[in-house]
């Protein structure tokens, strides 16, 4: 037996959680360069830390991912007519941040001028000027010095706080119940992709989201990256969530629940060669907000034709399609690749995200996946995978801005 | 768990509990451990040759696929059938109900090559230290 996981190695970057991994006894891995939980066997291991997401409550550790700030500031000689914070945002994300009220966030992407994907993020909307960018952790270096090379000419200061928050997700259908036991913030108040500020575990003015990437109800947490703090808020956490069977749960869990509400992964549906349109992105790109980086691109690609889409793949023969498994059309001509593929715990079968040709996008379209030289057939059908049922008179689901 | 003594285990955490000629083939609790929840089992079909150190079959996680190497060669004269829809006894079973394959040994003599439980377990045991370092 060999693994295809690579062992945790001592140059790898550690969030101020780690040691409290290790000591859960967390089978680590390296992700992205980050020395990082993949699953707890005391949790009962990936699919039972799945399960507890969709049923009840789970708590992840996400400090691996990166934040930007984006803030006023007054630089003495650039010209009077620069644009601030917002005018920043808008030129280098694809959502049109003037949308965006105080409190509120939404997801959106940084772009190369191809139209391309630098990275995918979540913006805040902090203050009235002051905007918070969630990043990916494998990109995050790059993704910095990206947005600091393209808001030089824009009167705003670029701050890299990624190192200064720990950053926790609490995910699941009780995950409002858990974070309200420890916070005098309203939670009911806050509506899917929306945020606040409120004391949580003592700490004050603590940035509260309802965001996540698990396709289920949750909130996700901001609070001092010291490693003391960091564990007394974990270990508060886990206590108020006893009483509803809160887990810890890992990148693994994180993965299967994030593939079956098809959100994007950077390097696997989203990367520098793939283009919004292609992606299905449509709706998080305003292109009538004005210019942005991507643009031009994105509207010459609209006008020409897709060559490759994005879509859901169920199998049909056994066998489980991985990352980059060759999808084939039914003369057995390798059509396109799957972008991420895995069994799914919630719906017990196994799924895949692929990119295929437009004429073979069709909901119910035969395809195969080659699996160790086998062609298995697999069928299109309708994403998300899952999708949670709405609660009546519950403030999630609210359309995306 | 136990590493059962009269198995004889590779360092890519196979174990061969051999009777006569006939072997039989699975892997092991170290092994079951890493992969996590077992949801797929692949294994060659009855009359298959095995061959020392080459893959046989495959065993996938949720998270990850794993090759199985053969022990030694020989000529396969059953799969486990219970794996393909209880591929979770894995996870359960490894050194018991979840035996993969057994073979018609073509060598039996190759078999004292490998290590008995003691030094498997020794070797795991460094295995640990290294990652936990």
């Amino acid at each position: 037996m060999e693994s295809v996981t690579s062992p945790a190695i001592t140059e790898l970057r550690k969030t101020p959680l780690n040691a409290l991994h290790r000591r859960l006894g967390a089978k680590m891995v390296n992700f992205g360069g980050w020395d990082m939980p993949v699953e707890y066997p005391s949790s009962g291991g990936l699919i039972a830390e799945h399960k507890a997401v969709r049923g009840t409550v789970g708590l992840f550790d996400v400090s691996h991912m990166g934040d930007i700030r984006i803030h006023s500031r007054k630089v003495p000689g650039l010209p009077a007519q620069a644009g601030g914070p917002l005018a920043a945002v808008q030129h280098i994300s694809m959502n049109d941040a003037s949308l965006l009220a105080l409190g509120q966030a939404h997801y959106s992407a940084m772009l190369d001028p191809e139209g391309t994907f630098v990275d995918d993020v979540i913006v805040h909307r902090l203050g009235p000027d002051d905007y918070l960018l969630v990043i990916n952790a494998g990109t995050r270096e790059k993704d910095i010095s990206w947005v600091r090379q393209n808001t030089r000419e824009f009167d705003c200061m670029v701050e890299d706080l990624s190192d200064a928050n720990t950053q926790l997700a609490i995910q699941g259908p009780r995950a409002v119940d858990v974070v309200q036991k420890l916070t005098d913030a309203n939670l009911a108040g806050i509506k899917n992709y929306w945020f606040t500020h409120g004391t949580v575990c003592g700490l004050k003015n603590t940035l509260i989201a309802r965001t996540g990437y698990t396709g289920e109800d949750g909130f996700e947490i901001y609070v001092p990256s010291d490693r003391e703090t960091s564990e007394a808020v974990w270990a508060k956490v886990i206590e108020a969530g006893r009483e509803f069977g809160i887990v810890p749960c890992g990148l693994g869990a994180r993965n299967t629940l994030r593939l079956e509400a098809k959100m994007a992964l950077y390097g696997h549906e989203i990367s520098d060669k793939i283009n919004v349109w292609e992606a299905g992105l449509d709706r998080y790109c305003k292109m009538e907000k004005g210019d942005f980086i991507g643009r031009a691109a994105l509207q010459r690609a609209k006008a020409a034709d897709l060559t490759r889409t994005l879509v859901g793949l169920e199998m049909i023969d056994r066998g489980i399609a991985r990352d980059e498994y060759r999808v084939c059309n039914e003369a057995g001509e390798p059509v396109g690749v799957v972008t991420s593929g895995s069994p799914s715990p919630t719906l017990c079968k196994n799924i895949a995200l692929a990119y295929v040709p437009p004429a073979l996008s069709a909901i119910g379209t035969s395809l195969f996946v080659e699996i160790r030289a086998q062609k298995c057939k697999a069928q299109v059908v309708p994403t998300p995978f899952y999708k949670r049922a709405k609660k009546a008179a519950a403030p999630q689901g609210t359309k995306p801005v | 768990m136990a590493y059962p003594p009269q198995y004889r285990y590779t360092k890519e955490h196979e174990w061969i509990d051999v009777k006569g000629d006939v072997a039989t083939i699975g892997i092991t609790d170290y092994a079951q451990h890493e992969l996590g929840d077992v949801v797929f089992v692949e294994l060659p079909k009855v009359g298959a040759k095995t061959a020392t150190g080459k893959s046989f079959g495959t065993v996938e996680s949720v998270k990850a696929v794993s090759e199985i190497y053969a022990p030694a060669a020989g000529e396969v004269l059953e799969a486990n059938s219970v794996l393909q829809n209880k591929p979770e006894t894995i996870n359960t079973d490894p050194h018991g109900a979840a035996w993969l394959i057994k073979i018609k040994l073509a060598n039996p003599a190759e078999i004292s090559g490998l290590m008995n439980a003691a030094a498997y377990e020794a070797f795991i045991a460094d295995k640990a230290k290294e990652t936990s370092a």
